[in-house]
């Protein structure tokens, strides 16, 4: 034990390092972050009514079209997801799983000194989108679960579900954890891709990760509140 | 400069006539014996510039593939023996490396502050290899070997070359070469330094190339390892016994050659600047192996530390000499004076003791000076600060109020900012506000085995280097030296004239029950049974700043012959009480830190002892040491050339029996002998 | 003043620990921390009871050996917050805490750094990482004259701040996860911001990286504590570029 003679193990490749799986969790991260924003970006299109919103949602299935079949572009787009998705809580739990194999004894007394809340919620917070986003998908995807009654038109869909509080709070909520994800995640993911060398470029980094968190939660939340209080019909 | 310190009622050790010739039974004074003069063997004759050359060339070379079968063992991680560790690795002998410490990095090396020098010449201001030589043989007050220090001299400019190849972050100018600045009273540039922090950056630096060959396998570590026993077997040094600080197993290794760079011994003072583990264990246990110990009284007393602030204090701490530029010293004239708050105090009422006994030099004489008029101002009552009880106020004014008036807060800050806030988060006072107090503290030993040109001592297989040989300072250290030495000894010194040994190895393979090695073994055993099962009532820790006090008070900055008589009895007194009455808890086969400490204070104690004999035979002030007896009529230190060039090398003789003086005669041939002054 | 320690008793590394409470009332403000534990430590040898096991050396912040974590904050420190410098266990003072507070003190809880004894825990790991690769190779006698290669100031000060590193482990004992890596990223970046660090440049990462994940600690999430606890400020900076240097070291 007390000698630190090296003994030979066997040796761990840069990429299947913890900082190889950061990458990876940063790569998928800012790939999320891209998606989010687009499909903000989509939601928004609500303001200009719903045909606006139903011609959006239609013309995403025939982007590419006749190149790519019905739908093909946002096939593509779903697979380059799913496999974010997977990328990403990979990362994520074999971290996590390391970071309680190198503490199994807990502390007695623990006091942060630096950690953002944002920071500290990651795991959970992750864990939450993932629910929010499974939740989601049955909602408006897979169409199992209709609030506020079933439509065939996206827009109307949308606009009669967000008239429900209950279903906006949840969303809310989701919104109010991807703003914290996201306000730690854009730091976080400069960081690892080695962006943030300089005390400045942190600054930047951690400026960029708020304005981030606000534009996006912000967007999002501006139809289902729109809708909830009457302002978008 | 009168002595009034009172001795109580204790019988004297029986002395002799008052002379260093005939006594009664042979001995002198009543302490020692005197042996057959010693001599350095090995430094080729002939011009100092090429000597060093010379013998390299004539030291036996070890066939490279003949080095993977000799194992050399070194004790210690500092500069002196991380470096040597690495540099043997890299020549591919099996090197096993010791500390106590949990990592080689955290060797005491790594407090260093100030910097290192080296003759680079690279401010063109006229040094050279013979003016570092030169200044270092004065400084050393003509008590030095020249050979060694123009060695020393000689290799130092390779010094920088290595450290800046491993990446030592040396502070730059702007240009991008690297700075230099003038320290300890020389008058050229030729100190390197890494901000405050010089010696951990070079100790990084051997840290690291020692990690590189524990990686590359011709390295072994051996952390939170003791060496308690130097294994001596038909003359030579042929292994140690350790003992492993976790698991309390005594183990035995064995090799070809033994070298110990194990640090200085200044915590023989218990209060020091010295880190709580530096001991002597293992140069004293080679002592008591017949190693020869070289001028054990020869300490260095840094005059600005923080003084001590009670009596639960663990360690004092060194702030930057560089403090004494700006910095003006005072105490105040009337005793009554002394608890006042010294903003309070007219200018009228001060005394700037130094400016006032040194016009010439100031605030600026040399350290022993500082350092022994803070004690004699502090004797004479006039001491300021928190009482320490039996010692009175320990600490004389450093005043920052002139400089900040002249240069304004903000110079002051930049220049000294860093030392400002360590003092401040010591002692809670504002020194921008109130000035500081310092007060001198051990910080150096330029005593240790003796060792001749190879850095062999009068064990052959047993070499010694860094501050645990006597080094190359003579009676007094120029500062940024000693890390200059450490890293020659390791890194250039050492490695070449080791191999001269080497290459008459392997030496044969000595068998796990032979005598010497069992004797060994069994003598650490039966130590650690006596420590444990004592039961006394009084810790370690109390015995040792008992020695501490002893040791400070009658062996420190001023020696007096009836001071050092009265210590040697009452150490002797402490050393009878320690082995009955020290109580150490716990058991042996788990980490115990008592028992750690136990060993060590049993060999300070005998050690105190000795310094005190070797104090008691000097009969000279010199270097740092100021012997009351032998003063000038204005009472400056007066050395005796005549009497006492020589290096007192100690030689062991049983427990029972007075040590042996060996005497090593200093001849000058290259530089001229002469008296200090600073007036 | 008087306060109450609550402090991790092990007896060995096998052993089960537990905390302890003891009670002492002669503490004087001058005193640093270990100081005051010198103290119980002299009081419970007195009773016949073991004394507390804890490491320090240099007792002037600048070996590393000392390290407690003290109310959940290793060293003690306030991450700056309170107005405080960071410092080492060893510099922290009694005048930092009130009278009659309880002070709970633990050891660096990692498992890459298993407890020894009471608060002494073994940092080996750090050595091994330093050995699989925190180096430069540059064997004795082999150096070019140390003028040969000027160094830009901006790059050697930046390399000089990061090497004041001294490998105590507060990072480690910080972090939510465990890591190691603002030890690791001082090392990389003061190797690699300067001229002669370059040639190991890549295998040195990769090497670091790999010897840092088999020794048990977590992964960095770029929360931050172990800077805020680091009693030489070694900035987050250094993990970016220690991130990005085994980005690139793949490339190469
Ligand atoms: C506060 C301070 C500031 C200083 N500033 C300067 C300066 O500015 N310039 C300068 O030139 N010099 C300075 N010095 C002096 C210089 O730092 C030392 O003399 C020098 O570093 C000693 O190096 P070393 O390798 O001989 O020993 P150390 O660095 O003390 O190493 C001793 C090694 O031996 C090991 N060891 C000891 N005993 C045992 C044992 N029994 N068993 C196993 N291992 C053992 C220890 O673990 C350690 O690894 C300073 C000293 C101090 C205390
Ligand atoms: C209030 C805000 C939101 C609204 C109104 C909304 C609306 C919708 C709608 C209508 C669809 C179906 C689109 C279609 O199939 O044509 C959809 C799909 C989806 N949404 Fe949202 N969404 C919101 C927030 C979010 C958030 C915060 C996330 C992610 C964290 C998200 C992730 C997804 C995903 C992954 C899909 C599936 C895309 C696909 O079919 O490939 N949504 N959303
Ligand atoms: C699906 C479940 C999710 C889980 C379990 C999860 C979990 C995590 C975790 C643990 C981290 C690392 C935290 C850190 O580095 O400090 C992380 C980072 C990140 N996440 Fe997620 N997350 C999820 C979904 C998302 C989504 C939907 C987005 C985008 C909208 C996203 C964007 C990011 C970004 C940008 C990062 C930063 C990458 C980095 O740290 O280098 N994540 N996530
Ligand atoms: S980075 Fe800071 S906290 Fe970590 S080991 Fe180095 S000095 Fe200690
Ligand atoms: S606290 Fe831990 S997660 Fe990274 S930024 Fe520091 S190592
Ligand atoms: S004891 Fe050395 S840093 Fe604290």
């Amino acid at each position: 034990m007390a000698t630190t003679t090296l003994q030979k193990k066997k040796p761990i490749s840069p990429m299947h390092s913890t900082i190889g799986l950061k990458l990876m969790m940063a790569v998928s991260g800012l790939f999320f972050v891209l998606y989010v924003l687009l499909h903000m970006y989509g939601n928004l299109k609500i303001l200009s009514g719903r045909a606006a919103f139903d011609e959006y949602a239609h013309h995403l299935r025939i982007l590419g079209e006749p190149m790519l079949p019905y739908g093909g572009a946002l096939w593509i787009f779903r697979i380059l997801l799913l496999l974010a998705l997977v990328a990403h809580v990979y990362s994520a739990f074999t971290l996590w799983k390391g970071a309680g194999e190198a503490r199994s004894h807990k502390y007695a007394v623990r006091s942060a000194a630096a950690a953002t809340v944002s920071s500290r919620w990651m795991r959970w917070g992750g864990v939450a989108l993932l629910a929010f986003v499974v939740f989601h998908l049955f909602q408006f995807t897979w169409l199992q679960i209709n609030v506020g009654g079933e439509f065939s038109s996206p827009a109307a869909r949308v606009v009669a579900a967000f008239g429900v509080w209950w279903l906006t709070l949840i969303y809310v909520v989701a919104l109010i954890a991807l703003a914290m994800h996201l306000r730690h995640g854009v730091w976080s993911a400069c960081q690892t891709l080695g962006y943030t060398s300089t005390a400045r470029a942190r600054r930047t980094a951690n400026a960029a990760g708020i304005v981030l968190a606000v534009v996006v939660a912000g967007g999002f939340l501006i139809p289902p509140l729109g809708i909830l209080f009457g302002a978008i019909k | 400069m009168t002595d009034t310190t009172t001795y109580p009622d204790t019988a004297a050790p029986s002395t002799g006539p008052d002379s260093d010739s005939g006594s009664v039974s042979g001995l002198v004074h009543g302490v020692y014996r005197e042996g057959e003069p010693l001599f350095d063997s090995k430094a080729p004759a002939g011009p100092i510039d090429k000597k060093w050359n010379e013998r390299k060339f004539a030291a036996k070379l070890v066939n490279p593939a003949n080095r993977r079968k000799l194992d050399v063992i070194i004790v210690g991680t500092g500069l002196a023996g991380g470096a040597a560790a690495a540099t043997l690795g890299e020549a591919g002998y099996n090197v096993k490396s010791f500390c106590y410490q949990d990592s080689p990095r955290r060797a005491h090396s790594i407090a260093a502050q100030g910097g290192i020098n080296a003759a680079k010449n690279y401010k063109e201001d006229g040094d050279s290899v013979f003016r570092l030589f030169y200044d270092t043989v004065k400084g050393g007050d003509y008590r030095s070997r020249e050979t060694n220090v123009y060695r020393l001299a000689e290799v130092s400019a390779n010094i920088i070359d290595q450290c800046v190849a491993q990446g030592v972050p040396f502070a730059r100018e702007y240009g991008g070469l690297l700075d230099n600045r003038s320290f300890g009273g020389v008058q050229v540039s030729r100190t390197f330094y890494a901000r405050g922090q010089t010696g951990q950056q070079l100790l990084i630096g051997a840290y690291q190339a020692l990690e590189r060959q524990v990686g590359a396998g011709t390295v072994q570590m051996f952390a939170r390892h003791e060496m308690v026993e130097l294994i001596v077997v038909d003359g030579r040094a042929r292994g140690i016994i350790a003992r492993d600080m976790v698991t309390g197993e005594i183990e035995t290794h064995m090799a070809d050659a033994v070298v110990l760079a194990s640090g200085g011994y200044g915590n023989v003072f218990f209060l020091s600047t010295n880190a709580m583990g530096c001991n002597v264990t293992a140069t004293w246990r080679a002592y008591r192996k017949g190693a020869y110990f070289a001028n054990p009284c020869y300490t260095q007393i840094h005059p600005t530390c923080i003084p001590v602030h009670g009596d639960k204090q663990s360690k004092l701490t060194l702030m930057s000499e560089s403090l004494r530029n700006d910095g003006r010293i005072w105490v105040p004239k009337r005793k009554e004076d002394c608890d006042k708050d010294p903003r309070q105090i007219p200018e009228e009422d001060r005394d700037y003791y130094l400016e006032r006994i040194y016009p010439g030099f100031g605030n600026l004489v040399p350290r022993d000076i500082a350092s022994r008029q803070a004690k004699n101002m502090c004797d004479e009552g006039r001491g300021v600060g928190p009482e320490v009880e039996g010692q009175g106020r320990r600490g004389v004014y450093l005043d920052f109020a002139d400089a900040i008036g002249r240069m304004g807060e903000d110079a002051v800050r930049t220049k000294y900012g860093n030392l400002f806030d360590m003092y401040q988060r010591i002692t809670g006072e504002n020194p921008y506000e109130v000035p500081m107090r310092i007060y001198p503290a051990v910080h150096y030993t330029m005593g240790g085995l003796w060792v001749d040109y190879d850095l062999q001592s009068t064990i052959p297989g047993l070499f010694v280097a860094g501050e645990a040989n006597f080094s190359d300072h003579g009676a007094n250290r120029l500062g940024a030296s000693a890390l200059m030495q450490g890293l020659s000894d390791g890194y250039f010194v050492l490695p070449n004239t080791i191999r001269d040994y080497l290459a008459s190895g392997p030496y044969p393979k000595v068998a796990p029950d032979h005598p010497a090695v069992v004797e060994a073994q069994e003598s650490v055993r039966s130590r650690i049974d006596t420590f444990l099962s004592c039961q006394g009532t009084r810790s370690v820790d109390s015995f040792h700043k008992e020695l501490g006090q002893i040791m400070w008070e009658y062996c420190g900055m001023e020696r007096t012959e009836e001071g050092l008589k009265y210590a040697i009895e009452q150490i002797r007194a402490l050393k009878a009480e320690f082995w009955t009455n020290v109580r150490v808890l716990g058991t042996n086969d788990q980490l115990n830190q008592s028992l750690e400490k136990a060993g060590r204070v049993a060999d300070f104690i005998e050690l105190g002892e000795l310094m005190c004999i070797d104090a008691l035979h000097r009969r000279e002030s010199c270097g740092g040491h100021f012997r009351a007896e032998s003063q000038t009529e204005d009472g400056e230190a007066l050395r005796h050339d005549d009497d006492f060039a020589y290096v007192a090398a100690w030689a062991f003789d049983g427990d029972d029996e007075a040590p042996i003086l060996h005497k090593e005669d200093l001849v000058y041939e290259f530089i001229e002998l002469k008296q200090r002054s600073y007036k | 003043m008087r306060i109450k320690v609550r402090i991790w008793r092990q007896d060995g590394p096998a052993a089960q620990g537990k905390l302890v409470d003891y009670d002492l009332d002669d503490i004087s403000e001058d005193m640093s921390f270990l100081e005051m534990l010198d103290v119980l430590n002299e009081d419970l040898n007195e009773r016949g009871v073991e004394p507390v096991a804890f490491d320090s050396d240099c007792r002037e912040g600048i070996c590393g050996m000392c390290g407690l974590v003290i109310n959940g904050r290793p060293h003690g420190n306030t991450g700056g917050r309170d107005g405080e410098a960071n410092t080492t266990t060893c510099q922290l003072h009694m005048r930092s805490f009130a009278d009659g507070e309880t002070i709970t003190i633990e050891p660096w809880r990692a498992d890459a750094f298993p407890v020894i004894r009471d608060l002494v825990v073994d940092r080996t790991a750090f050595d091994r990482i330093i050995a699989a690769g925190g180096f430069i190779s540059a064997n004795t006698g082999s150096a070019p004259e140390a003028h040969a290669v000027p160094v830009e100031k901006k790059r050697a000060d930046r390399a000089f701040d990061v090497a004041t590193c001294i490998g105590c482990g507060a990072c480690v004992a910080a972090c939510p996860n465990a890591s190691g890596m603002l030890f690791v990223g001082a090392k990389i970046t003061h190797l690699a911001e300067l001229p002669q660090g370059q040639p190991e440049r890549w295998t040195r990462v990769q090497a670091m990286v790999a010897e840092h994940d088999a020794d048990g600690f977590g992964g960095c999430t770029n929360i931050g504590e172990c800077s805020a606890a680091c009693p030489k400020d070694i900035p987050l900076d250094v993990i970016s570029t220690l991130n990005k240097d085994l980005r690139r070291s793949m490339l190469h």
